[in-house]
């Protein structure tokens, strides 16, 4: 049984096809059409709605927006559902359905209310926000008709700090009823939600046919996109081995099934160069699904925290229930969305170790849109140099430039000792690093412009790690 | 003749036309309530539709083996062309768009069977089980290639003014150049949709996402085999059309009347996204280029203008397309001497049809292409280019198709602009900027847009409208025009409400209905409040004659007669007499008075002659200018615009809020179509930016952080509603200041001297092979 409230009721699903998108059960199965499907892919927002679940203390509701269309039952499970339907207080509309009104916020209407649950979201997170947080907060909503500005308006007008609203309002009632929701085998016939290894190696020796996933913001899309029927699944989020985030002695052990919302500030403690992908990495709905391990795992060679991860020597800590092993990231991709996992084995965390002092280390991702765009090319440089600014070590890693992600090696081996503030030595690199791939075409990007923009982000991080050159300026998005 | 009521602008506060009143619906979009097509209730006998396409891009049909289709889970039935009682093909001006493929397939997505199922994602999982057996041809895929088989949809058109040769061989200096223009997705955010429900005996009704319900009321009429005053085609709103519903919704509907009337059954087709990218047609990509004469001082002598549309597999609206193309190839400068050719290619991909600007985007980005050529070829800043050679007033105004541009704005418009955006001391600083950032440049450009307003197919310059008021004293308005975000329905609740001095939440405008108002014209070509606006005033003004004769007869005083009758304030009063408008409309309906009307509207002025090149196509021009700052990268082509200022002039504002919203979004569609938005077909004609994934439009960071939109404060000279001004489509062109402005941060690398040959969409990608092509040196800088 999943249970979970919808709206303030609650509701009990016994049996439905374990596939069922949380899109398609308020709009089939509930008559909720306010919630709009414009491509079911995660692109688009129009689906948005707000997820709310009591914070560890069980003393206050965190709100979440989510891209329903890309969304299975089981993510509502002991959560409450909200929908763009129940935001108004009777004949009050809510503070974000009044400015949005109000700035003229709407023109054909079918983005609307999934900008509403984005802006409800955040009108939830009790902070004023700037411009540049509400683009991040709405990035993942396309307008087609408004242009945007008057959106922008209506966020910063109504989303000022505390909120005052019938939820903040109802919020111990609402508390109380999360807690009277069963919540022991949650869980559908066809959809199993294992608590811990043991349940879940349990699951997948009974059901070795049944898909893994967690943020199923990439397993989603088979279902919705490629029409597949995925009879059997078994979510990982409820796993607490998985769950797990650790600064340890030597790095930082990231949960494989920790939403990127949920890790990244930590992520960005110890690695704040990281930022550009983080901020960049899909949109905040999807942000608050995904998960690292989902994107190791998936193995596709335009991922964006694959590069990261291999730039910075991460370990990929896989267990199937009895057997635990470590697996060098380097090692862990095998051929195109290809690994090393065995059918039984899960990847259970991410480790990476902290960087060294004096590391430098610069991600960058290039695509055609800053914002929700995926990478024609990522790639991400880790330099170790010693105090005569001579080369020790230079990690790199990179995705859209072989069927794989990448290291280049050769590159790290060419130009050790060599003194970086020489543009000898950049020529090197350029030329190992204009020899190592032979990127292809695609829809994304050509091979040429790929070629370049290798050697041409290896000169953006020399620039910007040459004390002589730190002056100039090296980019148009600012991001730090 | 009667003398007819009319009602001054703005009289009546409660009315609020030219007030910021909100969208109609706003309140029901923001909270969920606003119903699309595929929200309605669903009918009990309700199944769904899917639809089966093409793999390949041309070739023969030979075969559908449709044997797994049959057998897929919760199919009921499937349909080929076979089974069109009717006619097969629903294209729209002149034949070519078989509602599902014959012989020949034409385009790799072209419709080849429909499957109807209990449920949408049987009847999609069905849909790809046919085995479609295909001897493919090679495909035409590209204008170059048509043009060289010569394989066009339409003759082409032509237009001339002056002696382009001799100009021409006079001319001190000249430039040519060729331009690559990118097609564009419309990306409404509610896909193609519509829901046919069989009717008694021999009736449909149809509830559909369309911006032209008429046609499809015949469509559906003609393929059924019956008549059109069986078939009903309901539209309330649509979640966007932009010119991708004008046409192209049609299919779709008639695809459904068919399974409903031979089920019996109410079906339902919306297509999947990227179905709907695929098997619907696009803005049409464009190959044109120029040669230009003209002196040291930059003023144009003589220019030949090739304008060549990639129309797709037919027709469609292709021919009006790349007239107005033609019609724009000038913007707003005056082309002595010149030849205008217009080409409409065949190729084998799906056939582009109507989006915002309707060829005129591609048309104007040619005249803007100049402007900079000539600037860096003479020295001089692209700016002083463009006023050397706007349209004049007295002389100097005859367009290259013989109409005489009157009450021309642009040049006080710009000289506003230029002040207000501080465009030459930003120039300064841009220079300076420019000579010490070795990696980051900037750029900056002021463009103006002029837009001519009207229909090329005069007859489509008409509408009506119909109006109810009932005994409480509200009223309902229905006219021929749909509501796809524009406000359109606001606008006309405004005007109603202003003719009766009523306030607005009296009127109520009704869903677009082909037995509310008949033989409609599509809403597009900026046209739906120009022509409905005035076709309901024209309702309210026949109502308000009977009111107020009636009104006068009761009073019965000789010199208080009925066009002395004001309508203000909910109010109607004749000399000292006033009576409350709810009263007066009980006693009017005790009286035997209609309260009902249709009212009608056609524009005048307008004539062209095809055979000639020559008339006036448009009523009036709507101008308007913007200047774009950009920061490029020049080690990979990434690009921010930083700050956009507009000055836009829609005559005399009916709701500025909506005006604005108007403006804004356009241009951003714009910027998109010009930077992010890259079509991309493979070398089979398959579309493979197929979806939103792969199909960049802006999102809500490209917005630029600086964003200033004024509107131009004059009223309309021509006779429009109020003298208001059309604006849903002329400032998706105030875009081209960006495009500009990208070319003159890479221009800054060679001093100015060099005009880069950038493409449209100028993607990252296509920046950076610019920036290469022109300075290959430019990313090797050293650090300094
Ligand atoms: C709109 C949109 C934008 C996106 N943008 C980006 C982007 O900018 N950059 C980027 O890199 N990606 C992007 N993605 C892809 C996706 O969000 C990421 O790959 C994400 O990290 C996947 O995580 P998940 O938990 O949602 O994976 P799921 O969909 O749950 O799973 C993906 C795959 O991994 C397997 N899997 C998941 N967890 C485990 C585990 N612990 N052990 C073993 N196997 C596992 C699943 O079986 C499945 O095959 C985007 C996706 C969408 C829809
Ligand atoms: S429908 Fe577009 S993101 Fe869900
Ligand atoms: S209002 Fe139409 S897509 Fe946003």
């Amino acid at each position: 049984m999943i249970s979970f409230l919808l709206n303030d009721k609650a509701v009990h699903i016994d049996a439905t096809q374990a596939d069922t998108t949380l899109l398609n059960y308020l709009r089939d199965e509930r008559n909720l059409c306010g919630t709009k499907e414009g491509c079911a892919s995660g692109d688009c927002g129009a689906c948005t709605v707000v997820v709310a679940k009591a914070n560890e203390q069980g003393s206050a509701l965190e709100y979440q927006a989510l891209n329903s269309c890309v969304t299975f039952l089981s993510a509502v499970q002991g959560k409450q559902l909200l929908t763009v339907e129940h935001l108004a207080d009777g004949e009050t509309l809510h503070p974000v359905q009044a400015a949005m009104v109000d700035a003229h916020g709407s023109q054909c209407g079918f983005c609307t209310p999934g900008f509403v649950m984005s802006m409800f979201a955040l009108y939830q997170q009790d902070s004023a926000p700037n411009r540049e947080q509400v683009n991040v907060a709405l990035g993942g909503n396309l307008c087609r008709c408004t242009g945007y500005r008057p959106i922008i308006d209506a966020a910063l007008a109504s989303c000022t700090g505390t909120p005052q609203d019938k939820f903040s309002q109802h919020q111990a009632a609402t508390i109380a009823k999360l807690n009277a929701l069963p919540n022991s085998d949650a869980g559908l016939d066809t959809l199993f939600m294992p608590t811990n290894r043991n349940e879940l190696a349990a699951t997948i020796k009974a059901t070795p046919t049944a898909r893994l996933f967690a943020g199923s913001t990439d397993i989603a899309l088979e279902v919705t996109q490629q029409l597949k029927s995925l009879p059997t699944l078994v979510s990982l989020t409820q796993v607490k081995e998985l769950q797990v985030v650790e600064e340890t002695s030597s790095g930082l052990k990231i949960g494989a099934a920790v939403p990127f919302s949920k890790m990244e500030a930590l992520l960005l403690k110890h690695f704040p160069s990281l930022h550009e992908l983080l901020d960049r990495f899909a949109s905040t709905p999807i942000r608050n699904q995904a998960t690292l391990g989902g994107n190791v795992a998936n193995a596709s060679p335009i991922g964006d925290m694959p590069p990261a991860l291999l730039a910075l020597n991460a370990v990929i800590k896989v267990d199937n229930g009895t057997t635990r092993r470590d697996i060098a990231i380097s090692d862990f991709f095998t051929g195109y969305r290809q690994t090393r996992l065995q059918n039984d084995e899960w990847i259970e965390a991410i480790f990476i170790p902290y960087l060294k002092p004096n590391a430098q280390v610069r991600a960058y991702k290039i695509s055609k849109r800053q914002e929700d765009d995926i990478s024609a090319v990522c790639a991400v440089f880790n330099l170790a140099l010693d105090e005569n600014s001579k080369v020790l070590q230079l990690k790199s890693g990179f995705g859209g430039v072989a069927a794989t992600p990448a290291s280049v090696d050769a590159l790290s081996d060419a130009i050790k000792g060599k003194d970086w503030s020489k543009i000898s030595t950049f020529e090197l690199g350029k030329k190992v690093l204009s020899e190592s791939f032979t990127p292809l075409d695609d829809v994304r990007a050509s091979a040429e412009y790929r070629q370049a923009l290798l050697v041409n982000l290896f000169k953006r991080f020399w620039l910007q790690t040459n004390q002589q050159s730190q002056q100039i300026e090296t980019r148009v998005h600012a991001y730090e | 003749m009667r003398k007819l009521i009319e009602q001054p602008f703005t009289s009546n506060p409660q009315g609020k036309v030219g007030k910021s009143h909100p969208h109609e619906s706003a309140i029901r979009q923001v909270s969920g309530q606003a119903r699309y097509v595929d929200d309605m209730p669903q009918p009990a006998n309700l199944q769904y539709a899917a639809v089966g396409t093409s793999p390949e891009a041309s070739g023969t049909l030979n075969s559908i083996d449709l044997t797994a289709v049959w057998a897929s889970p919760g199919v009921t039935d499937v349909i080929t062309v076979d089974d069109v009682p009717g006619h097969v093909d629903i294209a729209p001006v002149f034949d070519g768009d078989p509602i599902f493929a014959q012989d020949q397939v034409l385009f790799n997505g072209q419709a080849l069977f429909a499957v109807l199922a209990d449920s949408v994602q049987h009847a999609r999982q069905a849909a790809l089980k046919a085995i479609i057996d295909i001897t493919p041809s090679a495909p035409c895929l590209t204008v170059e290639t048509a043009k060289q088989q010569s394989n066009f949809v339409r003759p082409a058109h032509f237009m001339q003014q002056g002696d382009f040769d001799t100009a021409f061989g006079r001319s001190e200096l000249n430039a040519q150049g060729h331009l690559s223009i990118g097609g564009q997705e419309h990306m409404y955010l509610e896909g193609q949709v519509s829901m046919a429900i069989n009717d008694e005996e021999d009736r449909v009704l149809v509830y559909t996402s369309s911006q032209h319900p008429s046609e499809v009321q015949k469509l559906i009429a003609e393929v059924l085999g019956c008549k059109l005053h069986k078939v009903v085609v309901d539209m309330r709103r649509m979640g966007g059309g932009f010119g991708g519903k004008e046409t192209q919704a049609a299919q779709w509907a008639c695809i459904a009347a068919l399974l409903a009337k031979r089920n019996q059954c109410a079906v339902k087709l919306r297509l999947p996204r990227m179905q709907d990218m695929i098997a619907t047609g696009k803005r049409h990509p464009f190959e044109n280029s120029y040669q230009v004469g003209f002196n040291q001082e930059g003023l144009i002598k003589a220019a030949d203008i090739d304008i060549n549309g990639n129309c797709g597999h037919s027709p469609d609206l292709s021919d009006a397309i790349v007239d107005r193309a033609m019609f724009h190839c000038d913007n707003g400068y005056y082309l002595e001497n010149v030849n205008v050719a217009g080409h409409r290619c065949r190729t084998n991909q799906v056939s582009h049809t109507a989006y915002r600007g309707f060829g005129g985007p591609q048309g104007m980005i040619v005249a803007e292409a100049m402007m900079d050529a000539i600037a860096r070829k003479v020295g001089k800043d692209p700016l002083t280019v463009r006023k050397l050679n706007l349209y004049g007033d007295k002389e100097r105004n005859l367009t290259p198709y013989g109409m005489t541009v009157e009450h021309n704005l642009l040049g006080d418009l710009i000289a506003r602009l230029e002040a207000s955006s501080d465009y030459w001391a930003r120039r300064e600083a841009i220079t300076q900027f420019n000579k010490t950032s070795p990696i980051v440049k900037k750029g900056l450009s002021l463009t103006p847009v002029k837009f001519g307003i009207s229909f090329t197919a005069k007859h489509l310059n008409q509408a009506g409208a119909l109006l109810h008021i009932y005994t409480d004293g509200s009223m309902q308005i229905n006219h021929g025009g749909t509501e796809m975000g524009q406000g359109l329905h606001t606008k006309i609740g405004q005007i109603v409400a202003n003719e009766f001095g009523v306030s607005l939440h009296d009127v109520e405008v009704t869903a677009t209905r082909t037995d509310k108002v008949p033989n409609t014209s599509p809403t597009a070509a900026s046209s739906g409040t120009d022509l409905n606006g005035k076709a309901a005033q024209n309702a309210c003004i026949i109502v308000k004659q009977r009111l107020a004769e009636f009104y006068a007869e009761t009073i019965n005083e000789s010199e208080l007669t009925a066009d002395k009758v004001i309508f203000a304030d909910n109010y109607v009063t004749l000399g000292p007499h006033s009576v409350e408008f709810v009263r007066l409309v009980q006693d009017a309906y005790i009286g035997r008075v209609s309260l009902s009307s249709t009212g009608f509207y056609k524009t005048p002025k307008i004539h062209y002659d095809r055979s000639t090149g020559n008339g006036r196509p448009f009523f009036y021009f709507a101008y308007g200018a913007s200047v774009s700052e950009v920061s490029i990268d020049t080690l990979t082509g990434e690009y921010k615009v930083e700050r956009v200022d507009i000055l836009h002039d829609v005559g005399r504002s009916l709701n500025p809020a909506i005006d604005i919203g108007q403006i804004e979004g356009g241009f951003i569609q714009g910027m998109g179509w010009l930077t992010t938005e890259d079509l991309k077909w493979d070398d089979r004609g398959r579309l493979i930016s197929n979806n939103p994934a792969t199909y960049k439009i802006p999102a809500i960071g490209d917005t630029p952080e600086v964003f200033n939109v004024d509107l131009y404060p004059r009223d309309n000279d021509e006779d429009s509603i109020y003298h208001s001004k059309a604006v849903g489509e002329p400032p998706f062109m105030l875009a081209n200041s960006v495009w500009c402005a990208i070319k003159d941060a890479i221009s800054s690398l060679t001093d100015y001297k060099v005009d880069p040959q950038l493409p449209a969409p100028a993607t990252p990608e296509a920046v950076l092979k610019c920036i290469m092509s022109i300075d290959p040196d430019a990313t090797r800088s050293e650090p300094s």
